[in-house]
């Protein structure tokens, strides 16, 4: 869908077009193995208008926000902010929230920092 | 000198040592943390859309409030410090969010990103100076093979985060040897720890900081440091590696200016 | 007034698609002095130029107005046109419709109202153009070639072989350049240094080079057919007509610890040293900022072990002035820096190399001698992984030395890299990483199938993430492959680099003594991307190799014989005509204050003392400048510089760059 494309693009500032297909963010990505889409095919799908299929998938919230894949692109593609912005694009939806708060309780042990927390919040819900 | 300081959520309660050992070793190197009146949580991870506003407002509001005390801005946990950097790059490049942001917050004077945002690593190594911390050593870590660990928020973007190279950093090492210690290098130390995938994919988290424990202790490391929380959580209780342990790096530098 | 012919091209349809072209005949007909207005399709044709022809003499035309394309394409082409047909060549202008019209508009009307206004500033200049004859220069019958690789090694060879004497600057100890590190060359595998070294002996031995090694240009003046050079001629502390590289001093002198710069720094050399065995000249080199004579006054054990007596501590440098007919840059190439890829582990690990190290280990004459030897414990790899586009395709600012350009030699040499490894180590298990595998060229994608199909060498498309050593020595290669989706860790004992190679960092400073133009990755702009692809746009400079753009050594040798016959067509020439637009002082206006001279690039202005008396006012003699028609280029700095306006540029003159504007803005 081109209008959903067109929010990905606006809200991550990332031109895909950028992209020479090198695969070096997937080479990098440390998350690689928990991701149903990897760095590269999140870049050529929001090329495509694939957005749905990305908004579906648990990709999005297994992304760490490492910026491996940024620091290594060798075209300054930044493929963790169009993973960024497919995913404000299902949170911010009402009800679509990934993580909700009476699920905290049993989340937590002595010892995690809230920062933990707060992170998993801010990426996960609105 | 007087830095203004952001503690962050996690350094007045799970943290306390982070925080408590850089604030007494700030006083014993000659210089003051004046925490921040009124900071609220930076969020911990920086929001990276550009049509994001509010969740950056927290740290334009602490950094508004630094530039209004003419003070550098001192951050000591990684999260709080990739959060403020980002934000305040923002604040320096982006005219829509100064624009947006300025308009919300109606502050005296419009911020544009002119505060000084600073690791407390980075007053170590600028301000005071690694050879004059190392002259104020009074208890020197001899002989200790410490890995320094990163992870990915000191360092990451490097354009915007400016404090060392992202690839091959060496301020914790410099610090390391500072104070009379010796550093390990081993790959992982530039990283992810897995971060808050704890709480949502824990596998991952463990698979991560696995990596990292065993890829230092394989390099004979006897200790591993670290600026972060949320690393120091995942490392001890997510790696599976349980005689390494993993301290603060404010810890050891205290226990090496002999406060501790 | 003049009666002046407005010819309109269509350039078939690169112009007549955007702009009306019958329109802007007919309206630029409807000029004052316009007699004679008409279009066609191809107006530099033969049938086209003859309607021009035709034109003049029917017409009684005094001055011809084309509308057609830059006139850097075809400018010379109706300047004969018009001669041909009894005009002076200069009363001709060319308004470019096409360059800076019909290819950057869309709008019909916009570019037509454009295209018109365009043609109205050429009549209007037209009309005050004035005819000018060209001078004639003498030729000067000697090649100057700056650098001592292939390129210039094979233009030289050329130019010689065509009977012309040719000097070679090199600013190395050695001719011979990047080739004599280089093992084997693709696609047919033969030794670098069997195919090289015969070229450098026959330029040692042939009497119309001379090479002059350890040198530098230092400074270029004149123009072309007429170039004066300095050379600096560095001291290398040993006299090269008694030294016989017979090795004495290299082997005793006890400084031992320098890197040497022939194996990349992966071994050492003596302050004393011949840079190979095969060097030419065969002559040492004191290495000045690390011979204990030469900075502490002491030692001088090369000086008694010479029995030559070629020693010599109190050598200067000298300097040569030649003067040549023209000059060929093939000043070549270099890898990139790649201390910055931490990502890939380059200055962490003695095992990760780049591709021109690995080729220094596959060399006999190498750190290793020839054997594939791992730098950190000499054990033979048993895994390697080639790593392409390494600073290649890169527009991403964080290595801070990444290359936009496909760097075009690697996929070639890694798949010969690849393939020797295959063939001399069958053990080994190979990888390479690509992007897109580019071999164009004759037998060369035949050659990467080889790697593949014959020698098991196993390509991946995909990028290295991370390269992380290992406590026990390996490297964990973290990849992606894009094929079958997954990310690979493979367990590898070396790693090669495809360093991206760019521009030598003494072609800059060579382009701006010559005056010649380069491109924002400081290679040499050529006269014309396709039509002239070894000339510079400055008259007289040519260019070789890989100075021009990345190439392998196939297309450099071609070029350096291109570069070569062009060089020969111009000193075969006894006298070359002068472009006769050129400045000139007007005495009564100069008051000799030398803003002119201070900016000439030519050095074309000088002064003279000129008597102005008059019997009523009695003795005047004032300073003024003159302009060497001959050395003036017409770049017109001076015109701009004079504040009297007293300077004026033939056929640009102001007055015509005035009607042009005010014909623009009419």
């Amino acid at each position: 869908m081109a209008d959903l494309k067109e929010l990905v693009l606006t809200t991550s500032g990332v031109n895909p077009l950028k992209c020479m297909r090198c695969g070096k963010c997937s080479g990098t990505c440390p998350s690689y193995d928990a991701m149903e889409y990897h760095p590269h095919q999140f870049v050529y799908m929001v090329e495509k208008g694939d957005i749905e299929k990305l908004m579906a998938s648990k990709s999005i919230y297994t992304c760490l926000s490492c910026f491996a894949c940024v620091e290594r692109c060798p075209r300054d593609v930044e493929p963790a902010k169009l993973v960024e912005a497919v995913r404000l694009a299902v949170i911010r939806q009402q009800g679509q929230n990934h993580l909700k708060s009476e699920q905290i309780p049993e989340m937590l042990d002595d010892d995690l920092p809230q920062q933990a927390i707060v992170s998993a919040f801010r990426k996960y819900s609105k | 000198m007087t830095y203004s300081y952001f503690p962050g959520c996690t350094l007045k309660t799970k943290a306390k040592d982070l925080d408590h050992y850089a604030r007494i070793s700030a006083e014993a190197l000659g210089f003051t943390l004046e925490e921040l009146p009124d900071w609220q949580c930076c969020g911990g991870v920086y929001p990276m859309a550009k049509n994001e506003i509010a969740t950056k407002l927290s740290s334009i509001r602490a950094l508004a409030k630094a530039k209004e005390l003419g003070q550098p801005l001192v951050t000591l946990c990684s999260a709080c410090h990739n959060v403020i950097k980002q934000v305040n790059h923002d604040m320096q490049t982006d005219d829509n969010i100064v624009l947006k942001a300025n308009n919300y917050l109606k502050l005296a004077e419009p911020y544009q990103g002119e505060t000084e945002v600073l690791h407390y690593l980075e007053v170590l190594r600028d301000k005071v100076g690694f050879d004059e911390l190392k002259k104020k050593v009074v208890n020197p870590l001899k002989g200790k093979k410490i890995a320094a660990y990163y992870g990915c928020l000191l360092l990451r973007p490097g354009k915007t985060m400016q404090m060392d190279n992202p690839e091959n950093p060496k301020i914790l090492e410099d610090f390391i040897r500072a104070i009379g210690a010796t550093p390990v290098l081993y790959p992982m130390r530039n990283e992810c720890c897995g971060g808050y995938l704890t709480l949502d994919e824990k596998s991952v988290a463990e698979s991560r900081s696995n990596k990292v424990m065993a890829s230092a202790k394989d390099h004979g490391a006897e200790m591993v440091i670290t600026a972060c929380p949320l690393c120091l959580y995942n490392l001890q209780k997510n790696s599976g590696v349980s005689d390494l342990p993993v301290v603060y790096f404010t810890e050891l530098l205290a226990e090496a200016l002999g406060l501790k | 007034m003049r009666r002046i012919g407005v010819f309109v091209c269509h350039c078939g349809t690169n112009i007549a698609a955007t702009v009306d072209v019958k329109t802007v005949a007919e309206t630029l007909g409807k000029e004052p002095a316009v007699v004679y207005a008409t279009d066609y399709p191809y107006m530099c044709s033969e049938a086209g130029q003859n309607i021009i022809k035709d034109a003049i003499k029917e017409y009684q035309l005094e001055g011809v107005v084309v509308c057609s394309c830059s006139p850097r394409m075809h400018e010379a082409t109706f300047r004969k046109t018009v001669a041909a047909a009894g005009l002076n060549p200069y009363m001709l202008e060319v308004a470019n419709i096409r360059e800076q019209c019909s290819w950057i508009h869309k709008d019909i009307p916009e570019a037509t109202a454009k295209a018109i206004v365009l043609g109205r500033a050429a009549i209007a200049k037209v009309l005050l153009n004035t005819p000018l004859i060209a001078g004639e220069s003498p030729v000067t019958k000697r090649a100057l070639v700056i650098g001592g690789g292939i390129a210039g090694i094979q233009t030289a060879l050329d130019i010689a072989e065509a009977g012309y004497p040719v000097d070679i600057v090199e600013k190395e100890p050695t001719i011979g350049g990047k080739m004599t590190q280089i093992d084997k060359t693709f696609p047919t595998l033969d030794c670098s240094s069997c195919i090289l070294t015969p070229k450098m002996v026959e330029c040692a031995q042939n009497d119309k080079i001379t090479i002059y090694s350890y040198s530098e240009v230092e400074a270029v003046t004149g123009f072309v057919g007429n170039f004066s050079v300095k050379i600096r001629r560095k001291a290398r502390f040993v006299d090269e007509d008694k030294c016989t590289g017979c090795g004495a001093c290299t082997e005793k002198c006890p400084v031992k610890n320098i890197p040497d710069a022939y194996n990349l720094g992966l071994s050492n050399r003596h302050a004393a040293y011949i840079p190979f065995a095969q060097a030419i000249p065969n002559v040492a080199v004191l290495d000045s900022t690390r011979c204990i004579k030469l900075t502490k006054g002491k030692c001088g054990l090369c000086s008694t072990v010479c029995s030559a007596g070629a020693i010599d501590y109190e050598q200067k440098e000298t300097f040569v002035e030649e003067k040549y007919g023209a000059i060929v840059a093939a000043t070549g190439y270099n890898p990139i820096n790649i201390d910055g890829y931490d990502e890939f582990a380059y200055s962490q690990s003695k095992d990760v190399v780049t591709s021109l190290e690995f080729e220094r280990i596959l060399k006999a004459d190498g750190p290793t001698e020839g054997h594939l030897q791992r730098l950190s414990d000499g054990k033979q790899p048993k895994t390697l992984v080639f790593v392409q586009c390494v600073g290649s395709r890169e527009s991403g600012s964080q290595h801070g030395c990444g290359k936009e350009y496909c760097s075009k030699i690697c996929c070639m040499y890694t798949a010969k890299h690849a393939m020797l490894c295959r063939e001399k180590y069958p053990d080994t298990d190979v990888y390479v990483f690509y992007i897109d595998v580019r071999t164009p060229g004759k037998n060369y994608d035949e050659f990467y199938r080889r790697a593949v199909e014959q020698y098991g060498v196993h390509y991946i498309k995909g990028m290295v993430g991370k390269v992380a050593p290992q406590s026990d020595g390996t490297l964990d290669v973290q990849a992606s492959d894009l094929i079958s989706n997954e990310q690979l860790h493979i367990k590898a004992d070396m790693v090669v680099l495809a360093a991206a190679i760019e521009a030598d960092k003494s072609a800059r400073p060579l382009a701006t003594m010559l005056t010649a133009s380069m491109d924002t990755n400081d290679f040499f702009t050529e006269a014309h991307a396709k039509l002239r692809p070894v000339e510079s746009p400055t008259a007289g400079v040519f260019l070789s190799g890989v100075c021009q753009g990345p190439k392998d050594i196939p297309e450099t040798v071609a070029q350096a014989g291109a570069a070569a016959s062009k060089v020969i067509g111009l000193l075969a020439k006894d006298k070359l005509s002068c472009n006769p637009c050129v400045s000139h002082s007007d005495p009564m206006k100069c008051n000799g204050c030398s803003s002119c001279a201070n900016v000439c690039p030519y050095g074309a202005i000088t002064y003279e003392e000129k008597d102005f008396s008059r019997r009523q006012d009695g003795s005047m003699i004032r300073r003024v400048a003159v302009v060497n028609e001959a050395v003036c280029q017409g770049c017109g700095a001076c015109t701009v510089a004079c504040p009297s306006g007293a300077m004026d540029l033939k056929g640009f003159a102001t007055g015509q760059i005035m009607a042009e504007v005010d014909a623009i803005c009419k």
